[in-house]
C-alpha cells in the first residue's frame, strides 16, 4: 500500500495514490450507499429463488414463481392469435366489396394480404408481384382470367392446371412440337402475332399467316387476338407478354404451347385469408 | 476560476454542530470505516428577505405544481378539457392552445435545451441560484423541515428532543412527523400522476381502485422518493447524488455572485462583549448562526465550497447578528470573488453581468429560444407525406400507359373534419386514381385529429413524353390549408414498342 497520510486542509486521510502530484481524499461513503448494497443483494437472493437462474447439467433451475420469457412470449402469441381472430372474424363476415370499401377493413386487409403474399406468392409472381417470363404481372391491368375481386378470389382457391376440382384450366396446343404446322407456318404466324401488336412485321408473312391464324387460333384468342378471359386466352394486341414480347419468345410459345400452374390454396389458406389476399392483389393492380 | 476549498484559512471546528448531535444519538466516531453514517443536521429557523423569497418561491412553484393539473380548457367535444396533459394512450400533449404530436417530440428537446442554457447562464451570474430557491430536492426539503419544526419545534428542542430517551411525547412527535411527510409524499406522487389523466377522472377511479396500474406504480414510486429525498437524505441528495454541483464549476468564474464570507471584514473573528471596541478585530463573533442555520450543515466562512447551494439564509442569519450587534450588514453576502480580490487590493469593486461567457450562454438561449418558438409557430396545420412505391417502381399497363403507386399520408392537425383534394403535379396528362375506388378524383377524408393514409395511383398515358424520373409532386388542398410533398414519377427506360 502507498503511504497513507492525513490530509492538512481537511484532515480527511488520502488513499495514499499520486498523480501529479494530486491526493485523493479517501472520504468514507455514506452508509445509506451501503443499505442498498445489502438489499441489492438480498433481493439478487429472492431474485434466484423465484426467477429461473442458475444453469445445471440437466437444464436449468425454473424458480417458484415459475415465469420465464419464453413463457411470456408464448402468452403473448396467444394473445396475438386472439386479437387476429377478431380480424378474421370481421374477413368473414364482410363481402369482399364491402372489405374493400371500408377504409379500416381495406387497410386490415392488406396487411394481413401483404405478408400472406410475401409467404406464399412471392416465390412465383414476385415480393413486388411484378412477375417475370412466365409467371403473371399481378400489378398490371392484364388478367389473364379476369381481374374482378371474385375472379382472383376464385383463381387462388382453386388454382390453375392445379388438378384441383374447378381448377382454371387452358391448354395451348403445341404447334410445333406436336408436328401440327410447319417450322415456315410458325414463322408466318410469329409475324402474324407481331403484327397484331401493332409492331413493324413481314406483310408478306403476315398475309400467309391470316387463314391460318383463322382457323387455327381466333376459336380462343379471337378473331382479333383480343383474347378470352373465360379460356384464359391472353390478349395478344396489348403490351403484356406472359412468355415474353420478341420474337423467338413468341415462335417458342407457338411452338410448345407453355401454360404455367399455380397451386389451388384453399387446403392450405384459410377462406378468410384468400379473401385479404384477393384485395391485397386486386387493390395493388388497381382493380378492376 | 474560484477556489471551492480554502486552505489558507485556519481549521475551524467546523461539524461541531454536528458533532454535538452525534454526541447525542451516542453514536461513535464519524471518520474511520468504510461507511459513514449521515451526519444529522438541525437547521434553525432564520428570518430574513433571503428566506422571504424562499417562502415566496416555495409557495409559487409548489402552487403552480399542485394546481395546474385542476386547470381546465374549452376543446371541442371529444378532446381532453385539461390544459396540460400529457396523453400518453392518444399520443398527444396538450398544453394550453398548443398541441404536439410525438413526431413534434423536437419541440421538448429545444425547451429543454434552452431550459440548461438557461440554468449555464443563471450559474454563471448568479451561481447555484437554481438550487437554493427552485429545485425541486431543495423546495420538498424546505416543506419537510417546516412540518418538522411544526413537530419537533426549532433547532435546540429537536437536538434535546432526538438525545431524549423513548417517551409518548416522542413518538407521537415522531410520528406525526413521519405521518404528515407521507401524506405529502403521497400528495407529491398524487399531483404527478393528473398530468398524464384526466384529472377529475382519475382522482374518483384512483380512490375505488379503477385506476391504470400505472397510475398506482408512479404514485408509489413518487410518494417514496419523495419521503426519501426529502424527509431522509435531503442534502446528501445534493451532495452524493445530483451532478450538479460537479458541473457547475465549469460554469463558474470569478464574476459570478456567490454566497461568500468577507474574510477581511470579519477576521480576526472572537466574541465581543458591549461596549468593546471594534478597532483591530473582526465583525464575526464566532456566533455560528450562518452554521446552524445552513440546510447543508457547512461552515461558509471556510471558503466557497462544493455543498453550498447558495440559498442565502446563513446572508439572513449573519445580518441579523450584525444589526443586533449595530455593525454594518453584509459580511456575509451574495458578492464575487473578484470584488472580494478589488476591495483586497484597495480598488472599486465592480460587478460584471456581461461577461464572454455570459454573452454566449444568453446568445445561444435566445438562438434556441427563438427556434424552437419558431417552428412551434410556424408549425402547418396539415401535413402531407408522401412514399413512393419501390417494388415495383412503376408498372405498364396493357396499352403502354405507365403507373406509379403512392402511399399518402395526410396529418390533420385541426380540431375539425377535413376534405382534402388530391392533385398531381408534374407529368402531363396523368390520371390519378384510388385502389377499388372509381371516382375520377382523389378526395380524403380526414377525420379531427387524424393521420389517414391512403393508396393512390398515377397513371401516364402511353403517348406522355416522359423521362425515367419526373420531379413531381403531390398537393393536398382543404380551403384555405394547402400542403405539399415533392416526390418523382418513374417509368424506366422509354416505352419499348
Amino acid at each position: 500500500m502507498a503511504d497513507r497520510k492525513i490530509d492538512d486542509a481537511t484532515g480527511v486521510e488520502t488513499t495514499g495514490h499520486e498523480w501529479d502530484g494530486i491526493r485523493e481524499l479517501d472520504n468514507p461513503l455514506p452508509r445509506w450507499w451501503l443499505w442498498i448494497w445489502y438489499a441489492c443483494i438480498a433481493f439478487s437472493i429472492g431474485y434466484w429463488v423465484l426467477m429461473p437462474a442458475w444453469p445445471g447439467l440437466n437444464g436449468y433451475t425454473k424458480g417458484l414463481l415459475n415465469k420465464s420469457d419464453r413463457a411470456e412470449v408464448g402468452q403473448e402469441l396467444k394473445a396475438l392469435e386472439a386479437h387476429r381472430g377478431e380480424g378474421a372474424a370481421m374477413l368473414r363476415t364482410a363481402s369482399l366489396e364491402q372489405i374493400e370499401k371500408d377504409p379500416k377493413l381495406q387497410a386490415y386487409a392488406q396487411q394481413v394480404g401483404q405478408s400472406v403474399f410475401g409467404d406464399n406468392c412471392a416465390t412465383c409472381h414476385g415480393i413486388g408481384g411484378t412477375g417475370s417470363k412466365g409467371y403473371a404481372n399481378l400489378r398490371d391491368d392484364v388478367w389473364l382470367w379476369g381481374g374482378k375481386l371474385e375472379d382472383i378470389q376464385y383463381t387462388i382457391t382453386h388454382g390453375i392446371r392445379s388438378g384441383a376440382e374447378g381448377a382454371r384450366v387452358s391448354q395451348m396446343p403445341a404447334y410445333g412440337r406436336d408436328e401440327m404446322l410447319q417450322p415456315k407456318q410458325i414463322d408466318d404466324l410469329t409475324e402474324y402475332v407481331v403484327n397484331l401488336s401493332r409492331r413493324p412485321a413481314d406483310a408478306g408473312a403476315v398475309a400467309r399467316a391470316a387463314p391460318l391464324f383463322e382457323a387455327q387460333c381466333s376459336a380462343c384468342h379471337g378473331p382479333q387476338g383480343q383474347g378470352n378471359q373465360q379460356l384464359g386466352a391472353p390478349n395478344l394486341t396489348d403490351a403484356d407478354w406472359l412468355f415474353g414480347s420478341d420474337r423467338a419468345s413468341i415462335r417458342g410459345q407457338i411452338y410448345a404451347g407453355n401454360g404455367g400452374v399455380m397451386p389451388a390454396w384453399s387446403g392450405r389458406l384459410s377462406p378468410e385469408t384468400i379473401k385479404a389476399l384477393s384485395v391485397y392483389i386486386h387493390s395493388n393492380a388497381g382493380g378492376q | 476560476m474560484p477556489t471551492l476549498i480554502d486552505n489558507t484559512a485556519p481549521k475551524p471546528d467546523t461539524r461541531s454542530a454536528v458533532s454535538a448531535a452525534e454526541r447525542a444519538k451516542g453514536k461513535g466516531d464519524a471518520k474511520g470505516g468504510l461507511y459513514k453514517p449521515r451526519q444529522p443536521i438541525y437547521p434553525k429557523l432564520v428570518h430574513g428577505k433571503w428566506r422571504m423569497v424562499k417562502w415566496a418561491l416555495l409557495i409559487a412553484t409548489l402552487s403552480v405544481y399542485y394546481i395546474t393539473p385542476w386547470i381546465r380548457w374549452g376543446r371541442p367535444e371529444g378532446f381532453p378539457q385539461q390544459a396540460a396533459l400529457v396523453d400518453f394512450t392518444g399520443r398527444r400533449f396538450y398544453f394550453f392552445d398548443i398541441q404536439l404530436w410525438p413526431q413534434e417530440v423536437y419541440v421538448f428537446t429545444g425547451v429543454l435545451i434552452a431550459a440548461a442554457l438557461a440554468l449555464f447562464l443563471t450559474t454563471a451570474l448568479f451561481g447555484r441560484l437554481w438550487c437554493g430557491y427552485a429545485c425541486p430536492q431543495t423546495v420538498w426539503t424546505d416543506l419537510y423541515i417546516v412540518v418538522e419544526r411544526l413537530f419537533e419545534g426549532d433547532r435546540n428542542a429537536r437536538m434535546r428532543l432526538d438525545a431524549a430517551p423513548l417517551s409518548f411525547d416522542k413518538i407521537w412527535r415522531k410520528t406525526g412527523k413521519h405521518l404528515t411527510w407521507l401524506g405529502i409524499a403521497f400528495g407529491t406522487g398524487g399531483a404527478w400522476i393528473f398530468y398524464f389523466h384526466d384529472a377529475p377522472t382519475l382522482i374518483r377511479t384512483f380512490w375505488i381502485g379503477q385506476a391504470p396500474a400505472t397510475a398506482y406504480v408512479s404514485c408509489a414510486l413518487l410518494t417514496a422518493t419523495t419521503y426519501i429525498f426529502a424527509g431522509w437524505m435531503r442534502e446528501q441528495v445534493c451532495t452524493y447524488m445530483c451532478p450538479w454541483p460537479r458541473i457547475q464549476g465549469a460554469m463558474l468564474d470569478q464574476h459570478s455572485l456567490q454566497v461568500t464570507y468577507l474574510r477581511e471584514r470579519g477576521e480576526p473573528r472572537g466574541a465581543h462583549k458591549k461596549g468593546q471596541s471594534w478597532e483591530g478585530r473582526g465583525d464575526c463573533i464566532d456566533c455560528r448562526q450562518c452554521v446552524v442555520v445552513c440546510p447543508m450543515g457547512i461552515d461558509i466562512r471556510d471558503g466557497s465550497q462544493l455543498e453550498c447551494i447558495n440559498c442565502g439564509l446563513c446572508v439572513d442569519a449573519c445580518d441579523d447578528i450584525l444589526g443586533k450587534l449595530g455593525r454594518p450588514t453584509g459580511l456575509i453576502a451574495y458578492d464575487t470573488d473578484a470584488a472580494v480580490a478589488a476591495r483586497s487590493c484597495g480598488q472599486k469593486a465592480v460587478y460584471k453581468p456581461v461577461r464572454s461567457r455570459t454573452v454566449y450562454y444568453a446568445v445561444a438561449l435566445a438562438l434556441v429560444g427563438g427556434l424552437t418558438l419558431w417552428s412551434l409557430i410556424t408549425r402547418p396545420k396539415a401535413d402531407l407525406h408522401v412514399i413512393r412505391d419501390r417494388n415495383p417502381t412503376f408498372v405498364r399497363m396493357h396499352d403502354g400507359a405507365v403507373r406509379d403507386g403512392y402511399t399518402l399520408k395526410i396529418t390533420n392537425r385541426t380540431f375539425a373534419e377535413r376534405r382534402f383534394d388530391v392533385t398531381f403535379d408534374g407529368v402531363s396528362g396523368a390520371r390519378l386514381s384510388q385502389p377499388g375506388q372509381t371516382a375520377q378524383r382523389v378526395t380524403l377524408i380526414v377525420p379531427a385529429d387524424q393521420v389517414v393514409s391512403a393508396r393512390v395511383f398515377v397513371t401516364a398515358p402511353a403517348d406522355a413524353d416522359l423521362a425515367g424520373s419526373v420531379p413531381a409532386r403531390f398537393i393536398a388542398k382543404s380551403g384555405d390549408i394547402i400542403t405539399e410533398s415533392k416526390t418523382v414519377f418513374l417509368s424506366g427506360a422509354a416505352n419499348p414498342q
